[in-house]
């Protein structure tokens, strides 16, 4: 968060009624929808105790085991993305034509939306998809491939609608490190593997755990890509797939809205742990000093 | 490295960058140069004359496009940075924010493998010789310019290298820290006995702390000398101009015999020195500094008589702005003026260097 607060208006000055519109749209936007969701999520659709809504998803294990579903498949997505994002945007942390044209191409998948990833995805690591024949003609393996319509699917379309926003994150973390200070290591003997886990790792790991935060919270609200290149009433039934059929196939707002609030909780419990993790670690500016 | 070395020898170094439009530029063209074990050497110019690439050819940062670099008998350009073992001091000083004090001055000890015991003691010896005791759990960022400045050297000391190399180390301290920091850089540099090789654009600098200065411009060196040669004599107008030969004017040679030359312009009549001036040249061009006018005695040779214009107080004297039949002048004088005051100015003969270049 940004260090700067809002100071308060001289009495008399009005200028400080510029920000009512947006304040406006916020309440009626994020603000009444939110609130609206906690509240209706504590008045059960057949009555009971305020509480019976979050009973009812923690005591029955369709519903409390689609947590755990989602945190297996987002996870590993954050994982592999942070971990994948690293060594390539190190390698194409100065800025040249190459780092240009790589990054573009990198990028691509943003600007796709899930359910095209998704078709793509079905064509290509299909049963009778490219991949497969691939494999099964250069003698790779000869069982049935089968990454969609299960976990894999999940996992790969999500590494892939993913990982250019942590890329993109990452690179821009990795430039921000003063190249000088590996070149310092290096005069003082550190080789090049050195000067990478001692020097750019550590003043990364803020800038990756913010990265993992923000992929984390995205793939734990993963939804289309789950049900068409999931097996949604199996291992890949995440949580936001309980909530919508609590919403629109029990028309049961109130168990709805509350499994909506268990994800919201989900993902700032591991959010705070990662920000715990992140505290401890330098998190100044990875400059050298004055200059 | 070879801590017991006597002698580091560049041979013709030179290095070329693309640029954008296909071609090359040279940033840095046959420098040769010996530097014996104990020297202080500064490599001195203007923003863009390759000193830095120079230096960071030297440490290994850049690569050599022709020329070699030797360590008495070992050729050293072909090895990386890490192999070279030589001290760098960098500008910004380049002090790993996220370690603290102790962790930065001991990084490249622990990479030598070091015991931790020996480490700990070792850091502690630099951080005392550049008077850091007590700071030892600090980050960077906590400490002062000057502080950190020091941290930078203790860190390129403690590994003992044969050479050590800063790179405008003190452009980024304010002026008083600036000249305590140069003597406390020449104690460390005596202290050590090992070659330094200090880059700066500041001729004061330069003067107050090399044995030998190699005088840049353009890619190519233009003198190397002494301080008070390079001071007393620069070899060519660009040196002249650099290290403080502010009136630069373009005369007729009246007379030359040998290295003294008698120059004219207007009814004035110059002795001087002529600095490799062919015979039969007809102009030249003057260079005076403004330190080396004195208030002419009565009957005295090399007069000018001027007009004091400006004035521009600098404590024991000024620096007057003067019209005379020659032109303007810069000149330094103690003692009161006034605009509109006259004055007689005296300037040894030794003190006019006269070059057959352009003014």
């Amino acid at each position: 968060m940004s260090t700067a607060r809002l100071a308060l208006p001289a009495r008399g000055d009005r200028r400080g009624w510029l920000v009512a519109p947006a304040v406006v749209v916020l309440l009626a936007l994020f603000v009444y929808p939110f609130l609206y969701g906690v509240v209706i999520s504590f008045q059960p659709l057949e009555g009971g105790s305020i509480w019976s809504n979050y009973v009812h998803f923690f005591t029955t294990s369709t519903e409390w085991g689609t947590l755990w579903a989602t945190f297996k498949l987002a996870a590993p997505a954050t994982l592999i993305n942070v971990g994948m994002a690293v060594p390539v945007a190190f390698a194409l942390r100065r800025n040249s034509r190459k780092q240009r044209i790589v990054t573009t191409l990198l990028v691509v998948p943003i600007t796709l939306g899930t359910v095209l990833i998704a078709d793509g995805m079905l064509t290509f690591y299909g049963p009778v998809g490219w991949f497969s024949q691939f494999v099964h003609g250069l003698h790779l393996y000869s069982d049935e491939v089968r990454l969609t319509h299960n976990y894999w699917g999940v996992l790969i379309s999500l590494v892939i609608s993913d990982f250019p926003f942590v890329f993109l994150l990452t690179l821009s973390y990795i430039s921000g490190i003063d190249p000088t200070l590996a070149k310092a290591a290096g005069t003082l003997g550190a080789n090049a593997w050195q000067q990478f886990r001692l020097i750019y790792l550590p003043l990364l790991v803020p800038g990756l755990s913010m990265a993992a935060a923000l992929s984390f919270v995205q793939t734990f609200a993963v939804f289309p890509s789950a049900i068409l290149l999931g097996a949604p009433a199996g291992p890949t039934r995440v949580i936001s797939i309980a909530a919508y059929e609590a919403a629109f196939e029990q028309y049961d707002y109130g168990l709805a809205s509350a499994i909506a609030i268990v994800m919201g909780f989900a993902q700032l419990l591991v959010v705070c742990a990662i920000f715990a993790f992140r505290q401890a670690f330098y998190t100044g500016p990875a400059t050298s000093g004055k200059g | 490295m070879n801590e017991s070395f006597q002698q580091l020898r560049l041979d013709g170094v030179g290095r070329q960058y693309p640029t954008a439009s296909g071609s090359t530029v040279d940033a840095l063209r046959d420098l040769s140069l010996d530097i014996r074990r104990g020297e202080f050497i500064a490599l001195l110019g203007p923003s863009g004359c390759g000193k830095s690439t120079a230096l960071n050819c030297l440490a290994g940062l850049a690569d050599l496009s022709s020329g070699s670099i030797w360590l008495d008998d070992t050729r050293i350009d072909v090895l990386p940075p890490e192999r070279r073992g030589f001290g760098m001091v960098f500008q910004n000083y380049a002090l790993f924010p996220h370690m603290s004090i102790r962790d930065n001055v001991g990084f490249g000890l622990r990479m030598r493998g070091v015991p931790k015991q020996e480490i700990a003691q070792r850091v502690k010896a630099a951080l005392s010789l550049v008077q850091l005791e007590g700071h030892e759990s600090k980050l960077p960022g906590q400490l002062s310019g000057g502080q950190q400045q020091r941290v930078a050297i203790a860190r390129a000391i403690v590994i003992e290298p044969p050479v050590i190399l800063m790179d405008e180390p003190l452009s980024n301290l304010d002026a008083k820290l600036r000249i305590e920091m140069r003597a406390e850089i020449r104690r460390i540099h005596r202290q050590l006995e090992r070659a330094t090789i200090y880059v700066t654009h500041d001729q004061d600098e330069a003067l107050s702390m090399a044995d030998r200065i190699v005088v840049m411009r353009a890619g190519s060196v233009q003198q190397v000398g002494t301080p008070r040669e390079v001071y007393g004599r620069p070899h060519n107008l660009h040196v002249a101009r650099f290290m403080g030969y502010r009136n630069v004017l373009s005369c007729r040679v009246e007379q030359q015999n040998g290295d003294h030359i008698t120059v004219g312009q207007q009814q004035i009549r110059l002795q001087g020195t002529g600095i490799e001036v062919p015979a039969g040249t007809q102009t030249v061009a003057v260079a005076m500094r403004p330190d080396d006018f004195e208030v002419a005695a009565e009957a005295a040779d090399n007069v000018i008589e001027a007009t004091v214009q400006q004035i521009e107080f600098g404590g024991r004297s000024s620096l007057l702005i003067v019209s005379s039949p020659i032109g303007e002048l810069f000149v330094r004088l103690s003692g009161q003026f006034q605009p509109g005051d006259r004055v007689r100015l005296h300037i040894p003969a030794d003190r006019v260097l006269a070059y057959a270049e352009a003014a």
